[in-house]
């Protein structure tokens, strides 16, 4: 009575094939990223050094270090993100927590989503004309920060939503049953609880803005400078563009050394992308609910 | 119908909770029709009535939760502790402070059992920086009527939501009693509890009787029996009968009522 059918032979062959199809899909997509990786640590991993890290570059860029340039994206994140994380949250809290569902907070909405799709070469223009030329920034940090700050807020702004959305509804009930306000609620139960959440949302955030080079090299963002950046309206090198210099645009840079900065440059983001999984996990592991 | 002894010092509403001619809508569909009510200051009044018959919308109007819905409106009067909760000059929070819900699923905040329970105080004494030794006395005083103390009295910092769904539920209860509120409104308290749960629970709320005013609703014919001193009966948004809970079981004086308790409604 148990046995097998012929159909049921059947549906196993077509089921395993399909399982297989689907993990070979799986394995191509990291093929790529291995590669890549694979690429830059065998062609640019001599060239590391604390002192390739730490030392201005010297000969015309094609010898030396890229202090400068790593300080200036360390800058340039830096100030987006006390930009666009504020205004984000705010802006995520606002629509999750208090305003309801009417014509308003769907345009919002709706323009959240083409912000989220407008290329970044035109972030850069209107970065351009909004900071360095209508608020008279000049190419600077702060432009080129308020220029990533715009274009990245549509993430922040989602993953915040996210994780507030994460919150179970009957938290809220609860305190708004004993009379706490929506900000007591916010507060002291809605924000605990999605924190994890959110700052997992801000640390992609950081990885997105640290490889960015379109938008920046128009608003502040400079080939070469000579000196280390005192403030925001300084200009700066920043790594994602000092790699398109020693790549394309400088004769005579050896092999190694543009690779190395390649490979600085994905480190950043694959160790700011792990913190925020291994953050992820942690957090999750500590939820229960 | 009498009230329970009170003292005669301090004029005490003989009635808890009236309503006159509260009449009820979502949008165009009227859910409570002329609902006149009087509930007996310090007793236990149950309601009952088959599904849908808008024993949850009455009682969430008695602590003014329908309306965050926009599309409800409502007429008539509500009075708890004689103050209409409708009046322009009501605040909502001190309603909410008067007046306690307990849900159907047990909803403990994701913190501390000594934070749950210390939670509304600190909502409505903000400044107010009471000592430790003061707290620890509300959460023990709060646990000890819930008849929780001793089970958790070691482990207050665990979270609430680690709790058993029955010690869950004593907890929400719980948290309600720091800001004394004078009525405590139950949604099915025990219907997400096992049998043995189920008659803790049961337990507790007959504890708490003479010292607030509870109205809960079940659908649990025995239970309603047992732990309720007065029942009301409704059915299609209407009150049909109101009594004693031994009355109402025993000589139901309508007909539908009769048919109900026997079964005939499911
Ligand atoms: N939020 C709502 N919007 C629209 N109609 C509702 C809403 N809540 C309840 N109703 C309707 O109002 C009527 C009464 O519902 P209510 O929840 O008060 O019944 P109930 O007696 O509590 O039922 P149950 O025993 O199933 O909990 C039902 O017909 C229901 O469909
Ligand atoms: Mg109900």
């Amino acid at each position: 009575m148990f046995a097998e059918s012929a159909l049921n032979v059947r549906n196993k062959r077509v089921q395993n094939l399909f399982r297989i199809l689907f993990l070979m899909m799986t394995v191509l997509l990291i093929i790529p990223v291995v590669i890549i990786l694979a690429t830059l640590i065998a062609k640019g991993g001599s060239i590391i050094s604390i002192d390739f890290l730490f030392t201005d570059p010297t000969n015309g860029m094609t010898a030396g270090g890229i202090f400068p340039a790593l300080l200036g994206t360390v800058w340039i994140v830096a100030v987006a993100l006390l930009a666009s994380v504020p205004l984000g949250v705010a802006a995520a809290i606002y629509l999750n927590e208090y305003a309801g569902d009417n014509w308003f907070t769907r345009i919002i909405q709706l323009a959240i989503i083409n912000l989220a799709g407008v290329p970044s070469i035109v972030h850069a223009l209107f970065g351009v004309g909004a900071f360095v030329i209508f608020f008279g920034f000049g190419t600077s940090i702060l432009a080129a920060s308020l220029t990533l700050a715009i274009m990245t807020l549509p993430v922040v702004i989602v993953s915040t939503r996210e994780s507030l959305r994460a919150v179970p509804q009957a938290f809220r009930e609860a305190c708004w049953n004993m009379g706490a306000t929506r900000w007591q609620t916010i507060r002291r139960v809605v924000l605990p609880n999605a924190v994890s959440g959110i700052l997992t949302g801000v640390i992609l955030e950081v990885s997105r803005t640290t490889g960015e080079t379109a938008p920046i090299m128009f608003t502040g963002a400079a080939f070469f400078l000579p000196f280390l950046p005192q403030g925001v309206f300084d200009q700066t090198m920043a790594l994602s563009l000092h790699l398109f210099v020693v790549a394309t645009q400088v004769p005579g840079v050896p092999d190694n050394l543009a690779f190395g900065v390649a490979l600085v440059l994905i480190a950043m983001v694959l160790l700011m992308n792990s913190i925020s999984i291994a953050f992820r996990m942690y957090l999750r592991g500590k939820k229960k609910w | 119908m009498n009230a329970t002894a009170k003292a005669i010092s301090e004029p005490v509403a003989e009635f808890a909770i009236r309503t006159s001619k509260l009449n009820l809508w979502y949008g165009t569909f009227q859910a409570l029709f002329d609902v006149d009510l009087n509930i007996c200051n310090g007793m236990i009044t149950s309601l009952i009535g088959p599904s849908g018959c808008g024993k949850s919308t009455l009682l969430r109007s008695v602590n003014r939760i329908n309306e965050r819905l926009g599309y409800v409106r409502i007429e008539g009067n509500i009075e708890v502790m004689d103050k209409n909760i409708y009046d322009p000059d009501v605040e909502l929070v001190q309603v909410r402070k008067q007046i306690g819900m307990v849900f159907q699923r047990p909803n403990p905040l994701p913190i501390s059992i000594r934070d749950n329970i210390l939670f509304g105080h600190r909502i409505h004494n903000k400044g107010d920086k009471s000592s430790k030794s003061d707290q620890n006395e509300i959460v023990e005083s709060a646990l000890k009527q819930v008849l929780l103390l001793d089970k958790v009295k070691d482990r207050l910092n665990q979270r609430g939501t680690e709790l058993s769904l029955e010690e869950q539920q004593k907890l929400c209860i719980a948290r309600l009693l720091p800001v004394k509120p004078s009525v405590l409104l139950m949604d099915e308290p025990c219907s997400a509890l096992d049998p043995k749960g189920t008659a803790a629970v049961e337990e507790l709320i007959w504890e708490l009787r003479g010292e607030y005013t509870i109205l809960i609703v079940t659908h649990n014919m025995a239970q309603a029996r047992r732990a309720s001193e007065e029942c009301i009966f409704m059915l299609m948004g209407k009150v049909v009968e109101h009594q004693a809970t031994e009355d109402l079981f025993v000589t139901p004086e309508q007909k539908e009522t009769a048919d109900y308790i026997e079964g005939r409604y499911g």
